[in-house]
């Protein structure tokens, strides 16, 4: 069988997830964009990892528009004029979503929705407000039928968001991914202990620590996809990764890894970034034609290219010949300084490659702690975390992350699984989540045992829709399969559990 | 230097008292309930070293001193070592001091509101706590004890002027029912009830709901009730055979108990005026 028999003939595919799959494939009957043979062989050995964008880009990966220019100009090519209430301006965005490319072909970002809406929320009753969101968030669901379509809310707390939050706990839906911008003078406790009671019955919001995002992007940041900060008016054009344990196979010691071998696979990813992203500028007609650009949604100098390294856990571990992961990274100073050690040397050698484009950042790269796809399995754990299965306390777990998540403007984070007592103390959980951000944490996710929605590495599935998939049955979302994927090959669902232990006496 | 027992310290807790705390558990009891689910903690090692072959990870020796030794670093935690004491003991605990514990709550001290000691009965330390409490207060974290009521508090009351409050067992209050289940006279505690209520440092208190003990039952939370009123929370917890020893599970019950039996305790509790009443 040819490989598009193989996809028209795959009885879980819907038919706008052939038709993607009959893209991708067709895409890779091209090649223009062409690398060095060494970076070739270091993609064939699995040290370097494209994530399947495609041979031939032409959207850059991420775009995430200015919803405010939207709503305040209306789009000439869409012939949308700025909406007056509350039901234009859901039609707007609805419309809108449909014309915004990625690499998924759905919109990873689809704005800061309490902020956008506030506005008109507060002009209606709140039951008919409630009700035109509900249908609102039922249109996302349903027509952007992905996982790494993203909304961002806060930090302050609005109408909308209250609104945002009940709706999500009333309708368990898995798309849109959710992220709260948590800023400890902004964002009121009683907000934010809303978002934990959420998380806990729905796997989201996620925490973003705004002060630091702030710093590296200015007010003006998304969260978008899994939990990727990225420019408004501006996105990410590429996100290759280094996959750092097939790379340390290389090495004789840790000194050599860094010293040589290291240096070289930057030096290769970066090549594939920069030939990637002069393609997409300069011949792709993304950046000449699109209405996004011509009108101003995007401007090409807000786009950065992600820098993305997954499996340093690993990575360490290797390097110093630690074979039993409960002692290794994570558990063990030894592997935890290495790391810092690598994580300093890519961020100094990515800092000194002049990129092509990327003006607002200073013509430079930014780091990314990819998440892990489904093919990994348990060689490479997402980013810089601590692999799943042998996590250490939570405790301990935070402190590591806290060192590493700094790093990674365009994006990292963690995820805890909270035991059932926590769902009636929602307030045991909150100064967890200030404490790691005030100590350096970016991105704290959080869901509780045994529910519907879970979040496997940084996106969010129904177990119920994989359970379809399982019975060869067609699921609506195109992320549930890389969730069973992860969840097969990654046990991402094993993560260790926040436990009360036997700290209850009686 | 001041060391006390120390059976455990668990980071992050959502069950010993308000928000995210850190607990610490000493080891030794004054009482010995026939419902404890964790009697390990009831009595000092005696260094019988009836434990030591048993381990299968070679974690335990006796020390140049005759005492047992615990290589954190090599053990399982299997909890072999706990079945087989015959002295209801366990050889994992550590002897630590002030600042050694100290320097674990400032560990977690970015992440919580405050500490709760815990046992055993942390108040057989009552010198420890004091230096203790006044140590992590300077950290701007709050101390709440959790205690059986055997330590005279009236008494001595120092360790309360450095703490936020005791979260007190009132376990039984009819005299035959109270000595069997917990072999310790039961005016102290009743005693304590009065002085922490009255000196305002009564936190919370909490009484096992024992399943088929209908009138034992309900006079210790009519007991309660009447006296707190709305002052404190009161906590009524549902007993649950897990960790509580063969013999007495024998006595007490196999199963835990229903969620709707507790309920009803839980209403009378109410109607006697203890507003804050709930069920776990
Ligand atoms: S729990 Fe006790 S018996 Fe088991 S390994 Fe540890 S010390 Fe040894
Ligand atoms: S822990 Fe128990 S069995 Fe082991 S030496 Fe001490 S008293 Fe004996």
């Amino acid at each position: 069988m040819s490989d598009a028999l193989n996809i028209i003939k795959d009885p879980t595919l819907t038919y706008r997830q052939e038709l993607i799959a009959l893209a991708r494939l067709g895409e890779s009957t091209d090649d223009t964009v062409r690398y060095s043979d060494a970076y070739y062989a270091a993609k064939k050995k699995g040290a370097l990892c494209d994530l399947n964008e495609g041979v031939m880009p032409y959207r850059p990966r991420y775009i995430c528009p200015d919803y405010e220019l939207l709503f305040q100009k209306g789009c000439k090519f869409l012939e949308l004029a700025p909406p007056k209430d509350l039901l234009e301006a859901v039609n707007v965005l609805e419309i809108f979503y449909c014309h915004v490319p990625s690499i998924t072909t759905y919109p990873v970002y689809v704005g800061d929705l309490d902020k956008l809406l506030e506005p008109f929320v507060i002009r209606e009753d709140r039951e008919y407000a409630k009700k035109v969101l509900r249908l609102f968030l039922r249109s996302i669901d349903r027509v952007q039928t992905d996982s790494f379509v993203h909304a961002d809310m806060g930090p302050e707390d609005t109408v909308t968001g209250r609104i945002l939050l009940e709706l999500t706990e009333e309708m368990q839906l898995a798309v849109p991914n959710l992220t709260l911008r948590y800023d400890p003078d902004r964002t009121s406790d009683d907000f934010a202990l809303a978002c934990v009671n959420c998380m806990l019955k729905t796997a989201k919001p996620s925490f973003a620590n705004h002060l630091m995002f702030v710093k590296e992007w200015g007010e003006r940041y998304a969260i978008a996809s899994c939990y990727n900060g990225l420019s408004i008016g501006g996105g990410g054009f590429t996100l290759p990764r280094m996959r750092l344990y097939e790379c340390s196979l290389d090495a004789k010691s840790p000194e050599d890894f860094i010293e040589n071998v290291l240096p070289r696979y930057i030096d290769l990813q970066l090549e594939y970034m920069d030939k990637r992203v002069k393609f997409i500028v300069e011949e792709s007609t993304f950046f000449k034609t699109n209405f996004l650009v011509t009108e101003g949604f995007v401007k090409q100098e807000n786009f950065t290219g992600m820098f993305g390294v997954v499996g340093l856990a690993e990575c360490c571990n290797h390097l110093l010949g630690i074979e039993d992961k409960k002692k290794g990274f994570g558990m063990n100073e030894q592997a935890t300084a290495l790391g810092l050690q690598i994580m300093d040397a890519i961020e100094k050698r990515v800092a000194a490659h002049e990129a092509p484009y990327c003006d607002a950042y200073g013509h430079r790269y930014r780091l990314h702690a990819q998440v892990g796809i489904d093919s990994d399995g348990m060689d490479d754990s997402p980013g810089t975390r601590i692999p799943i299965g042998v996590e250490p306390t939570m405790l301990e777990q935070l402190e590591v992350n806290e060192k590493f998540h700094p790093y990674f403007p365009t994006g990292t984070g963690d995820i805890f699984k909270f035991e059932e007592t926590y769902l009636k103390t929602p307030d045991a959980i909150l100064p967890i989540i200030k404490g790691s951000l005030r100590s350096g944490l970016r991105y704290f996710s959080g869901y509780l045992e045994n529910n519907d929605v879970v979040r496997v590495t940084g996106y969010l599935v129904k177990k119920s829709e994989i359970e379809k998939l399982r019975a060869k049955k067609q699921s609506l979302n195109n992320v549930t399969v890389f969730g069973m994927g992860a969840q097969d090959g990654g046990h991402a669902l094993d993560r260790r559990v926040q436990h009360h232990e036997e700290s209850a006496r009686q | 230097m001041k060391k006390a027992p120390v059976n455990k310290i668990i980071p992050f807790s959502n069950v010993d008292g308000p928000g995210n705390r850190t607990s610490i558990f000493f080891q030794g009891c004054t009482f010995n309930c026939l419902f404890c689910h964790n009697p390990e903690t009831i009595r000092l090692c005696e260094g019988c070293g009836a434990c030591v072959d048993k381990c299968p990870a070679g974690a335990l020796a006796r020390d140049a001193e005759g005492k047992i030794a615990w290589a954190s670093e090599k053990c399982v935690q299997c909890d072999t070592c706990i079945r087989v004491c015959p002295h209801s003991a366990s050889p994992k605990v550590k002897w630590m001091t002030v600042e050694e514990v100290l320097a674990q709550v400032k560990r977690s001290a970015p992440y919580i509101g405050g500490i709760t000691t815990s046992g055993g009965e942390c108040t057989l330390y009552n010198e420890f706590l004091i230096e203790l409490f006044t140590e992590v207060r300077k950290l701007g974290k709050t101390c709440l004890i959790d205690s059986n009521g055997s330590f005279d508090f009236e008494a001595d009351p120092r360790v309360l002027s450095v703490c936020e409050g005791v979260m007190l067992d009132v376990k039984a209050v009819e005299p035959g029912w109270n000595d069997r289940l917990i072999s310790y006279p039961r005016d102290r505690v009743l005693k304590n009830l009065d002085y922490l209520l009255k000196a305002g440092k009564l936190f919370e208190v909490r009484t096992v709901i024992f399943p088929g003990r209908d009138r034992e039952n309900e006079d210790t939370v009519r007991y309660v009730s009447r006296r707190i009123g709305g002052s404190c929370s009161y906590k009524i917890i549902r007993y649950r055979p897990f960790g509580v020893r063969e013999q007495y599970q024998k006595v007490l019950g196999e199963f835990e108990t229903e969620k709707d039996y507790a309920g009803h305790f839980a209403a009378i509790a109410r109607t006697e005026g203890a507003k804050k009443a709930f069920v776990v």
